[in-house]
């Protein structure tokens, strides 16, 4: 029966999200190959900015005319309508048209390239059952009303889900920290969470600094309609992949030779797609260097509550809280889709210290509000802090489990991953199996896994990382029995290279 | 003295937002001292807020008659799906839904595809995404005035696409006129703003008026010519008093044969037609192939939840509920429109013949001091004072004549509805004697 489930929901095209994030990166990620035919050094991107382009240029490579007739798009809207063959895209694409199900197609791909979590919404489906009966739509009187979920609602969210998603944000930072309700901006899912956020901290042509490889859905989620440019600072898998401030500050001096003006750091805390942690000395540090140098520290701790390993998880505000930094240039972007396992329920938070971020952005989330039943049942669900105190404990047990299973499963195969802690990815090193060491060598790696060996992993490329041959894969929708399939099908093209 | 603080963007400091203009001000007068006929009789009464509140009961009848359509009573095998579902298409069977709804609004008239259906966090986003994708910074939208004060923000506040006014008068019932249109490109052109395409509201809004077929063939014909795009806003398409003086830009488009489909988008939404805008679904519908998938996927930053796109699917797609429910909601708010509309009159007051929407057009202009935006404003405050009714100037819906005021009536019961036209009465009466 479970298997069934991303059957269909592969088949419905699910890969939407992802396609819409990846198109534009890959498009990015085209430009790159196109013009440097090499990865991009940590002097950040040559890359042209589509989004500062002067206008005639812009206007002929972005706006060509459609061959349907006169009614021209923006710059900004062609640049995406433009359908791209980039590896990512594929690779979804093939995933939806032939999906991998254990007895009705059991040479199906099977997609690892989608950071869903898929292991503990049986409990969260369960809770629901026992307790949610009624319609949520009784008032005070116990009288059936529509007027409290169906009537304009503030746009940045009720104060009763602010207050239930404060309290889970408290236990998913297992009690390290408090977090107040008037410090959150609601928003549908943490994409726009992310997105009105840089709004607010920076103009078009200013950049963030991001340390690398980094989350592919960044590149349109903070890049496309603000014109914020994201300068790569890469880390090595010599010190599996940690934050090295020397090269934060080195990639900073090089913008302002360039002047570019850096806004703010963004990192994703535990990392996505490596999925370590960042430890307290390195938070400590990135205080230090956005304080010296007057910025803003972005830190994307949406997988916070789905931890494994053995090191505790810190986060930005539990440093804060026992130091005296300036908070006004922190920000957390949280979200429900990953550690309560709902991404379609679309809740996202910023969590502001800066209450000019926080005015701004709470008007601004009028663009992307939480549906108010959506927003009723899910404090019904927060606020069962018993449930939830079982579920997260549970769910990272299961998470814990299923890393080990699929680590181990690689390491058989002669793969090592990086060390991590979080999120739900491994970060697999498969190097030694590609044929040329570089970008080239790994996408045609990646080809031979998605087109033989039927498995979609996420190229380390996509990714931005500096280092060929690593890649991203996701264990969070498989099962137990699927494991063994998987290594079997990496195998297959391991052993031949 | 403190220090100074961490920079930020010109868009998180500016006022681009405009929510200081009146219109945001007396919403604040009313948040701060709202009126109850219980506990606060005396409160200010709210009419400055487009909701649809006269049709509750319809859907509440639904629910109880459904009600594991709102539960999770037969989803549960199905709460897996729909709990990771976040594919920016939509749920198919929700687009469908409002594909159908949209075809019933128009009396089967015409023909909507679910697939050109794009899917977004209510009409805002909706018209925000069409202005990112029809328009560069810089560039400008024609927009008939009066109108909604809210496109000033949702149009240009991110995006930095300008608005350029197409001037209507009272002269002749604030009929869009092809002089008009005329002129604002003329203004647009010495200002070196490229206009990039023409948003028109159908029905009005504030004006409470369905747009006639002679001018939606005139503003096709002019828009082709200018090789724009069209937005047609028809989110009040439900709320039109009589079914058959409603004529969508989709008609004009289908009675062509489809040409120049390309440049048409049509917005729509629940919040107003349902009532239901705390459910944010609004929807863009594009007979262009590249806007529908360029809006796709920017729809990704405002995505309906997939929990109320499964709740209202069935709502949406059962004809008989829908059938009523719009024929029933038509029929209260004309009753509604037209006691607003003679009890204004038994106050003197005159309102611009409308056949649609949750408001009116009244015209004020005998009680201004002076004729001018100042003289609005300070009655505007009087009555916001005084009267205790917020109501909507029509300066903040930039319309060049000063006296004319949007007043909503859908959003409150029958006996507030009496106690605020009271209210108005006695105010005009005063105001007259004094």
């Amino acid at each position: 029966m479970r298997v069934i489930v991303p059957l269909q929901a592969v088949v419905q095209g699910r890969g939407g999200l992802v396609l819409g994030s990846l198109i534009p990166c890959a498009l990015f990620y085209f430009f790159q190959l196109y013009i440097r035919r090499d990865r991009p050094s940590s002097s950040a991107s040559n890359l042209p900015d589509l989004a500062a382009m002067p206008r005639s240029l812009s206007r002929g490579l972005l706006s060509p005319r459609g061959a349907s007739g006169p009614a021209r798009l923006s710059s900004r809207g062609a640049s995406v309508a433009r359908d791209d063959d980039n590896p990512d895209y594929v690779g979804l694409k093939r995933c939806a048209e032939d999906p991998y199900h254990h007895s009705s197609n059991p040479h199906g791909l099977m997609q690892l390239g989608l950071a869903e979590n898929w292991l503990s919404l049986d409990m969260i489906r369960d809770w629901l059952v026992s307790n949610v009966k009624e319609p949520l739509l009784l008032d005070e009187e116990g009288e059936l009303s529509i007027h409290g979920l169906a009537t304009y609602q503030p746009y940045d969210g009720l104060m009763d889900l602010k207050m239930a998603v404060a309290e889970f944000m408290g236990q998913v930072m297992q009690g390290s920290v408090s977090f107040h309700p008037s410090q959150i901006v609601l928003t549908a899912g943490a994409t726009p969470a992310v997105e009105t956020l840089s709004f607010c901290l920076a103009d078009p042509g200013n950049a963030f600094l991001v340390p690398s490889p980094y989350y592919p859905g960044w590149d349109r989620d903070i890049k496309w309609r603000t014109g914020i440019e994201l300068i790569t600072v890469p880390c090595r898998s010599t010190d599996n992949f940690s934050i090295s401030i020397a090269a934060l500050e080195l990639a900073y001096n090089q913008a302002k030779k360039r002047g570019v003006k850096v806004c703010a750091v963004l990192v994703s805390n535990p990392s996505n797609p490596v999925g370590n942690l960042i430890d307290r000395e390195t938070l400590y540090d990135l205080l230090d260097f956005v304080m010296e140098k007057n910025i803003h520290l972005i830190s994307d701790e949406v997988f916070a509550g789905s931890t494994y390993g053995n090191d505790r998880f810190v986060s930005v505000a539990e440093v804060l809280d026992s130091e005296n930094f300036d908070r006004r240039r922190v920000h957390i972007i949280y979200g429900l889709s990953k550690d309560l396992c709902v991404p379609g329920f679309r809740v996202g938070v910023i969590y502001s210290y800066n209450e000019n971020v926080l005015a701004a952005a709470s008007k601004l989330a009028r663009f992307s509000s939480i549906s108010t039943p959506t927003q009723c049942l899910l404090i019904s669900i927060l606020s069962n802090t018993k449930f939830i105190t079982e579920y997260l404990k549970v769910n990272k047990e299961r998470l814990r489990d299923m890393h080990a299973l699929f680590v181990d499963g690689l390491k058989q195969l002669g793969i090592k991953c990086a060390r991590s802690g979080g999120g739900f990815y491994c970060w697999a090193d498969m190097s030694k199996f590609i044929q040329s060491y570089n970008e080239k060598g790994e996408l045609k790696l990646w080809d031979k896994l998605l087109n033989e060996a039927k498995i979609n992993m996420t190229p380390g490329s996509s990714c931005h990382c500096i280092e060929p041959g690593w890649f991203r894969c996701c264990f969070t929708t498989l099962t137990k029995q699927d494991i063994p399939i998987v290594m079997e099908r990496i195998h297959r093209i391991t052993e031949s290279n | 003295m403190a220090k100074k603080g961490v920079p930020l963007s010109e868009m998180a400091t500016a006022d681009t937002h405009g929510e200081d203009s009146p219109y945001f001000a007396g919403w604040k007068a009313y948040d701060e001292d709202p009126y109850d006929a219980a506990s606060n009789p005396s409160g200010v009464i709210q009419m400055g807020l487009a909701e649809n509140q006269v049709s509750f009961d319809l859907l509440e009848d639904y629910l109880e008659q459904h009600p594991q359509e709102f539960g999770w009573g037969c989803g549960i095998s199905s709460f897996r799906e729909n709990a990771l579902f976040q594919d920016y298409h939509g749920l198919q069977t929700f687009r469908r839904a409002v594909a159908l709804f949209m075809e019933q609004i128009r009396g089967g008239r015409t023909q909507f595809d679910p697939e050109h259906i794009v899917l977004t966090a209510g009409a805002t986003a909706a018209n925000e995404l069409l202005s990112f994708i029809l328009a560069d910074p810089g560039d400008g939208l024609l927009i008939p005035t009066p109108y909604y004060p809210g496109f000033d923000r949702d149009l240009r506040w991110r995006t930095g696409v300008n608005i350029i006014p197409v001037h209507c008068n009272s002269s002749n019932g604030f009929q869009i006129t092809l002089r008009a249109l005329e002129d604002a490109c003329t203004g647009a052109e010495s200002m070196k703003v490229r206009v990039k395409g023409f948003l028109l509201t159908n029905p009005s809004n504030p004006l409470g008026v369905a747009i006639t077929r002679p001018i939606l063939e005139e503003i096709l014909d002019f828009v082709s010519q200018k090789d724009i795009h069209l937005i047609s806003d028809e989110i009040y398409s439900g709320s039109v008093f009589s079914s058959d003086e409603f004529v969508s830009m989709a008609e004009i488009v289908e009675a062509r044969g489809h040409e120049e489909r390309e440049r048409v988008h049509i917005v729509y939404s629940l919040s107003k037609d349902l009532g239901l805008p705390g459910y944010r679904v609004g929807t863009i519908y594009s007979y262009n192939d590249q806007v529908v998938t360029t809006a796709r996927r920017m729809s990704s930053f405002t995505l309906v939840s997939s929990q109320t796109q499964k709740m209202l699917a069935s709502m949406l797609s059962d004809k008989e509920f829908t059938k009523n429910y719009l024929r029933t909601n038509r029929e209260r708010l004309k009753k509604r429109y037209e006691f607003v509309v003679e009890r204004l009159s038994n106050a003197g007051i005159r309102c611009l013949r409308g056949n649609a929407g949750l408001f009116c057009w009244m015209n004020l202009g005998e009680l201004l001091e002076e004729p001018t935006v100042e003289g609005e404003l300070s009655l505007w405050n009087l009555i916001l004072h005084e009267a205790k009714l917020n109501i909507s100037p029509g300066s903040s819906c930039h319309c060049l004549e000063a006296g004319w005021f949007r007043v909503c009536f859908a959003n409150m019961s029958q006996q507030t509805l009496e106690v605020a036209l009271r209210r108005m009465k006695d105010f005009t009466e005063k105001m007259k004697e004094g």
